[in-house]
């Protein structure tokens, strides 16, 4: 899911295990946000070109997208999911 | 100078380095965001989701069909049985290679990863294109769909040239250009608008990939000229036929797809509805091109594989205009708007909208000079 803060916006995603992660919300290929697109297993795929990152780690796996996202810690407390944005 | 020719529109600058690429930039048009019709994520989600089973079944027809075809073209060799044989293969494969090279390209018609890019490096032999350098100008394309100086597979450059349109269909023309491509990719250049769109990182791909193309055309010569100097006859042109060839003699059916994507449409503009057309055709013409004559639907969700765009269609169709109802009727309306783009500048065939359907967005279209009517 999309989330926007302080001018910045990322992308959170829970894994099949139930743990979370935060990327940068934007392909690093052409600037779309990975929000609206499909993840697959650990693969968060962007829903114009179908770039590909694992969002555990950042790194690309799919041209177009060749550079990898920025990651940040997310995990849960009292319900809700928390980020430590660098 | 004919009359009719010193009126023509003057003729933009389409490539990737030049003043309209600088303008589309600047304005604001490239990697802009697109308009899109509203679809819940939930629904977003399901059309979206990858299966392995259509698009194996479809490679196992079309990879049967090549071997039936070409096995009755050589059975029947030297009677006039053999040429329908010919004809068939060469759609199979001059035409058909299209939507798989496009499909897999994308990386949507598999689930599974290697099935995408085994079905994509052999279409992108078949259809003469280096997979490494399309992989990126249709990355391009679309980002910034139609967008002079930015999209580096516009086919309808203006003025348009209608011979060059008609002989299109010959694959002549075109066949002979995308060969020069790979020879020169091979030779280790690329092109100034490659260097443009592909990653430096990339770069030697394509001059590997341009090589191992360019290999097998040659081996498919040295046999036919083998077959030649072996006394062989008219037989010598079989592995022509086979390979190669019918990039030329079977590309008819693509060009007819083709040309209908973005013909007579706008230029310069962020709504797939202005630059995009929709057709519906009949159930082979459909399998063959994979259901991209859904194009405004594919250019507005690209991630939605080919065998759900009919439902991605059903569910947005309230917002598009009305596709046009058969391939003649559409280039009826190609050919009627592309003889007045000819000659009146910023002219493009504006589709009425269903009532209830949100307005077109136009706001940056006008931003390019060259887009406006003084």
């Amino acid at each position: 899911m999309r989330w926007d803060h302080d001018g910045r916006t990322f992308a959170i995603y829970r894994s099949p295990e139930g743990a979370f992660f935060c990327t940068d919300g934007l392909c690093s290929h052409e600037q779309v946000h990975l929000a609206g697109g499909l993840v697959r297993d650990v693969l968060s795929e962007c829903p114009k070109q179908n770039g590909q990152f694992d969002y555990r780690t950042g790194e690309a796996k799919r041209a177009p997208a060749c550079n990898r996202l920025a990651i940040y810690p997310a995990r849960v407390e009292g319900g809700q999911v928390m980020v430590e944005v660098t | 100078m004919a009359l009719s020719e010193a009126r023509l529109v003057p003729a933009r600058d389409y490539s990737l380095t030049g003043r309209s690429a600088k303008a589309a930039i600047e304005s604001g048009l490239s990697a802009a965001e697109w308009y899109h019709t509203d679809v819940s994520r939930k629904e977003m989600k399901e059309l979206m989701q990858r299966l392995d089973g259509p698009a194996i079944r479809d490679t196992i027809l079309w990879l049967m069909l090549h071997v039936v075809f070409a096995a009755g073209g050589i059975w029947f060799w030297g009677s006039w049985i053999a040429v329908p044989f010919w004809l068939a293969y060469g759609v199979l494969y001059g035409s058909a290679c299209d939507s798989r090279w496009h499909e897999c390209g994308h990386g949507t018609a598999f689930r599974t990863r290697w099935m995408n890019d085994f079905v994509y490096h052999i279409a992108s032999f078949q259809v003469l294109r280096n997979p490494v350098n399309w992989r990126w100008s249709h990355a391009r394309h679309h980002t910034d769909t139609i967008i002079v100086g930015r999209d580096a597979e516009i086919v309808w450059m203006h003025p348009v040239k209608m011979a060059l349109k008609a002989l299109a269909f010959t694959g002549m023309i075109d066949s002979w250009a995308s060969l020069k491509v790979l020879a020169r990719n091979a030779m280790g250049q690329l092109s100034d608008d490659e260097k443009d769109y592909i990653p430096q990182s990339e770069q030697p791909k394509a001059v590997l990939w341009a090589r191992v193309h360019m290999g097998i055309h040659a081996l498919t010569a040295v046999v036919t000229l083998w077959m030649l100097a072996t006394g062989m006859g008219w037989k010598a042109a079989i592995p022509f036929l086979l390979i190669g060839g019918p990039r030329v003699y079977g590309c008819w059916h693509m060009v007819m797809t083709g040309l209908l994507q973005h013909g007579g449409l706008a230029e310069d503009v962020l709504d797939h509805r202005l630059n995009s057309r929709t057709v519906y055709m009949n159930a082979v013409t459909r399998w063959l091109y994979w259901n991209m004559n859904y194009h405004v639907e594919h250019h507005m969700f690209p991630m939605v594989p080919y065998h759900a765009l009919p439902q991605l269609h059903a569910a947005i169709r309230h917002d598009l205009p009305e596709p046009n109802p058969s391939i003649w009727h559409a280039y009826r309306e190609v050919w009627q708007a592309v003889l007045r783009q000819r000659h009146e500048k910023g002219y493009y065939l504006k589709r009425e909208l269903p009532p209830g359907a949100q307005p077109y967005r136009l706001e940056l279209h006008e931003a390019v000079p060259e887009r406006t009517h003084a």
